[in-house]
C-alpha cells in the first residue's frame, strides 16, 4: 500500500499495521484541516503531490525512523479535496517503550513537512484561493 | 574489409524531463516539458533555461529541486533522461 491516499485516512488500520505484541508504547500524530490560516477563514483545501517522489520520500523517512529507533512506523498523507476537520496526515510509531515511540513519531512528522513534495491550495470564505507558502507565513505571528 | 571504429564522442547535449508543480506550473503555464541543454549540464543549467521562458522570471532565486525523485542541489550534474522537478515551498502535513 502507498503512503499517499485519495481516501479518508483510517487511523485504526495504521495502528493495527504498526502494532505487535512486543510493542507496548504507541504514539500517533494527526494533522487535521484547520478552519483558519493567517487570520483568514478557510472553507476547504486541495492537496496535490509529486506522487512518485512523495512516495519515495515517505518511504525513506519511515525507514530512517525504523533504523534510528526500535520502532514500527505507519504513515499516510491524504491528497485531493479535503474539508475542515479531515485528517490530512497520520503517523503511528509503535515501540517497546514510549520514549522511542514519541521520538520516532515526532521525527516522522517533522521530516514529512520538511521533505515530502505536497502542496496545499486553500479556499477562503471571502472567495479567494491561494497556494500555501509556509516559508512566507513564518513572518506572521501564529 | 576494413572497418574503422569511430571513437564515441561524448554527447554534446542532454535532454531532461522537467516537471513543475502547483504555483510554479501556473506561473510558467506547463507541468511537464523536455529541455535540451548543452553538456555538461547541472540543475542550475535547467533553472537558467527555465528562467528564459515566459513566466520564468517569477521563479525564486533558489527554488527546491529534485533529480530522479530525490532532493538535489543546483550544482548536481544532470544526464540524458533525468527527471528534474522544480518544487514550490512544501506544504504537506
Amino acid at each position: 500500500m502507498g503512503f499517499l491516499t485519495h481516501r479518508p485516512i483510517d487511523l485504526a488500520a495504521l495502528l493495527a499495521a504498526a502494532a505487535a505484541p512486543d510493542r507496548g508504547g504507541v504514539a500517533s500524530f494527526l494533522g487535521q484541516v484547520r478552519n483558519h490560516h493567517s487570520g483568514r477563514a478557510v472553507l476547504r483545501l486541495d492537496y496535490s503531490a509529486y506522487g512518485p517522489m512523495a512516495e519515495a520520500e515517505c518511504g525513506r523517512i519511515a525507514a530512517e525512523a525504523e533504523s534510528r529507533w526500535n520502532v514500527a512506523v505507519a504513515l499516510r498523507h491524504r491528497v485531493g479535496s479535503l474539508a475542515i476537520g479531515d485528517t490530512a496526515v497520520a503517523v503511528v510509531a509503535a515501540s517497546a517503550h514510549r520514549e522511542e515511540a514519541f521520538a520516532a513519531c515526532r521525527y516522522v512528522i517533522e521530516e514529512v513537512k520538511r521533505r515530502v513534495p505536497v502542496w496545499k491550495r486553500e479556499f477562503y470564505a471571502d472567495g479567494t484561493v491561494a497556494w500555501v507558502d509556509p516559508t512566507a507565513t513564518l513572518q506572521h505571528v501564529q | 574489409m576494413v572497418t574503422s571504429v569511430m571513437p564515441v564522442a561524448a554527447p554534446s547535449t542532454v535532454t531532461v524531463h522537467v516537471l513543475l508543480f502547483a504555483s510554479y506550473a501556473e506561473r510558467l503555464g506547463f507541468e511537464r516539458r523536455e529541455l535540451t541543454l548543452s553538456a555538461p549540464a547541472s540543475i542550475g543549467t535547467v533553472l537558467d533555461q527555465l528562467r528564459r521562458l515566459p513566466g520564468g522570471d517569477q521563479l525564486p532565486a533558489k527554488p527546491l529541486c529534485a533529480r530522479n525523485l530525490a532532493h538535489a542541489d543546483r550544482e548536481e550534474p544532470v544526464v540524458h533522461g533525468d527527471e528534474i522537478a522544480i518544487l514550490p515551498p512544501l506544504a504537506g502535513g
